[in-house]
């Protein structure tokens, strides 16, 4: 049984990198035509590789899937990917915000500064979400998600294609869920099963 | 529960705190960072308090309010001196191809890099200009509101370390000679020829507070609108549409466009995707 979400959260941040395109052909396939909720992602990818991702995820999605531009309008029922080179943040309105800030663990976008920005603005409405990968990006990231009160979903280490930033992340402290791929995929399922 | 309640009540807080440091900055030091995105603001502030040792926005205020020595520091945390040789290689491509043809048309050019910050921006378009023989006749204003980083872009100093990616960046841009003939290398350090710095003028300038200074042919702008709210991106687009002559040319950065400025209507779109435009006739 996968655990039910609190039904306040109103946005939905994703960190990824090593393994995430696999990881996240799981997880955002899952997401129902109604979700209602924006959901921004950063994955890691080599930085001068004009982004496809939108394009390929596009095909295999219920929801509208976007690049994120700078100053758009968040629009709920969106995947949103940052673009390569540029960190994407979340800004008042709410909408989108781009900024090419030094890297942060070296990655540009970086999770941290993604889940930083929206847990400051979405406070305890946020559900932060980290999963496979090979970095330490997401666990501080998530820690602010957490001291907002909102709510924190690691994918579990001995499925992850990559443990490293998983654990880097449950060391910083504890995830209110600790999950499959199939869970996240599942939770966020019935997430979107709910009427907002 | 504790700690949420607390987490909240520290945001709001630092919500207040905010608007009263830029304000703060605005009256002691007249930079302007009033309109400027308040996310990044946000996020580099944190940087700086913990570079500081305050706690919160009230104790940097407190100190940069009463040890001006602490204003420069601080300038390089709100900033963003973050910049690359050729940056986009694409970009300088199709300035190649499709601006330089047009800019050959005039006597002298006149170019301005608003936003230049440690310089890299400007010694690019002053090494393009140079292999296609227009640099002779231009002078291009290269400004910023970083005195610290005007500095480093007068000197045209940058680490060694840096020259590969700048040589790769240069050669994708459609390079027409090698990087290596516009530097010397001394002690670690790349120097670039004072036969480009004598066609560059490095000056204080702010988008957000000072007017237009000379009538221009192309202004290149990158990686800075980004930074500020809609009302001062207006602002600035303002000022680079009041600057550039009938058919000048404007460049934006990779990912900055004129989509929601009241100035669109002035320019048309000369190449999508590298952010080129072009002042219209008769706007
Ligand atoms: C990220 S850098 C971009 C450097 C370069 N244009 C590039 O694209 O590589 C942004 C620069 O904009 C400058 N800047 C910020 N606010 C400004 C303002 N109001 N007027 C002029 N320049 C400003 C900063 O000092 C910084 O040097």
């Amino acid at each position: 049984m996968t655990p039910a979400l609190p039904s306040r959260i109103e946005a939905v941040v994703i960190g990824t990198s090593a393994g995430g395109i696999d990881a996240l052909s799981v997880v955002l396939p899952a997401l129902p035509a109604g979700f209602g909720r924006p959901v921004f992602v950063v994955i890691h990818l080599p930085r001068e590789r004009p982004s496809l991702l939108a394009s390929i995820f596009r095909s295999k999605c219920a929801v509208a899937v976007r690049e994120a531009q700078d100053k758009d309008p968040v629009e709920a029922g969106t995947i949103y990917f940052a673009p390569p080179d540029y960190h994407l943040l979340i800004d008042e309105g709410p909408s989108l915000a781009l900024s090419d800030d030094e890297l942060v663990n070296f990655s540009r976008p970086s999770i941290d500064v993604l889940f930083e920005s929206a847990a400051d603005y979405y406070g305890d409405r946020l559900l932060g979400i980290v999963m496979t990968g090979a970095s330490h990006d997401g666990a501080a990231g998530l820690d602010a998600v957490r001291r907002a009160g909102g709510t924190t979903v690691v994918q579990a280490p001995d499925e992850a294609q990559s443990a490293v930033m998983v654990r880097a992340a449950l060391e910083r402290g504890p995830a209110d869920h600790v999950l499959t791929l199939a869970q996240i995929a599942d939770m966020l399922k019935r997430l979107g099963g709910e009427a907002r | 529960m504790d700690a949420e309640v607390d987490a909240t009540r520290q945001a709001a807080s630092a919500d207040i705190e905010l608007p009263l440091l830029l304000d703060a900055l605005y009256l002691k030091y007249h930079y302007d960072f009033r309109g400027y995105a308040l996310a990044s603001l946000r996020r580099r502030l944190r940087s700086a308090m913990t570079r500081f040792g305050c706690r919160t926005l009230s104790q940097l205020q407190d100190r940069v309010l009463h040890e001006p020595a602490s204003f420069p520091a601080l300038l390089d945390f709100l900033t963003v001196p973050v910049s690359d040789l050729f940056r986009d290689p694409s970009y300088f491509k199709a300035i190649r191809e499709r601006v330089v043809p047009l800019l050959r048309t005039y006597p002298s050019l006149k170019i301005w890099v608003a936003g230049c910050s440690t310089g890299e921006e400007a010694y690019s378009l002053a090494i393009l200009l140079r292999e296609e023989g227009l640099l002779s006749r231009t002078l291009i204003y290269a400004t910023d509101i970083n005195p610290q980083t005007l500095q480093k872009a007068e000197a045209g100093v940058y680490d060694i370390d840096r020259v590969a990616g700048f040589t790769e960046n240069h050669r994708r841009s459609g390079a027409r000679s090698s990087l290596s003939d516009f530097y010397t290398a001394k002690y670690q350090r790349a120097v670039f020829d004072k036969s480009l710095r004598r066609h560059i003028v490095f000056s204080d300038h702010s988008l957000a507070t000072d007017s237009v200074f000379a009538e221009v042919q192309f202004v290149s702008c990158r990686n800075v609108l980004i930074y500020f709210r809609r009302e001062l991106q207006d602002r600035a687009l303002g000022l680079f549409k009041d600057s550039l002559c009938r058919r000048g040319f404007l460049g934006l950065g990779a990912r900055e466009s004129l989509r929601f400025s009241t100035h669109a209507a002035a320019f048309t779109e000369m190449v999508r995707d590298d952010r080129l435009y072009q002042r219209r006739d008769d706007a």
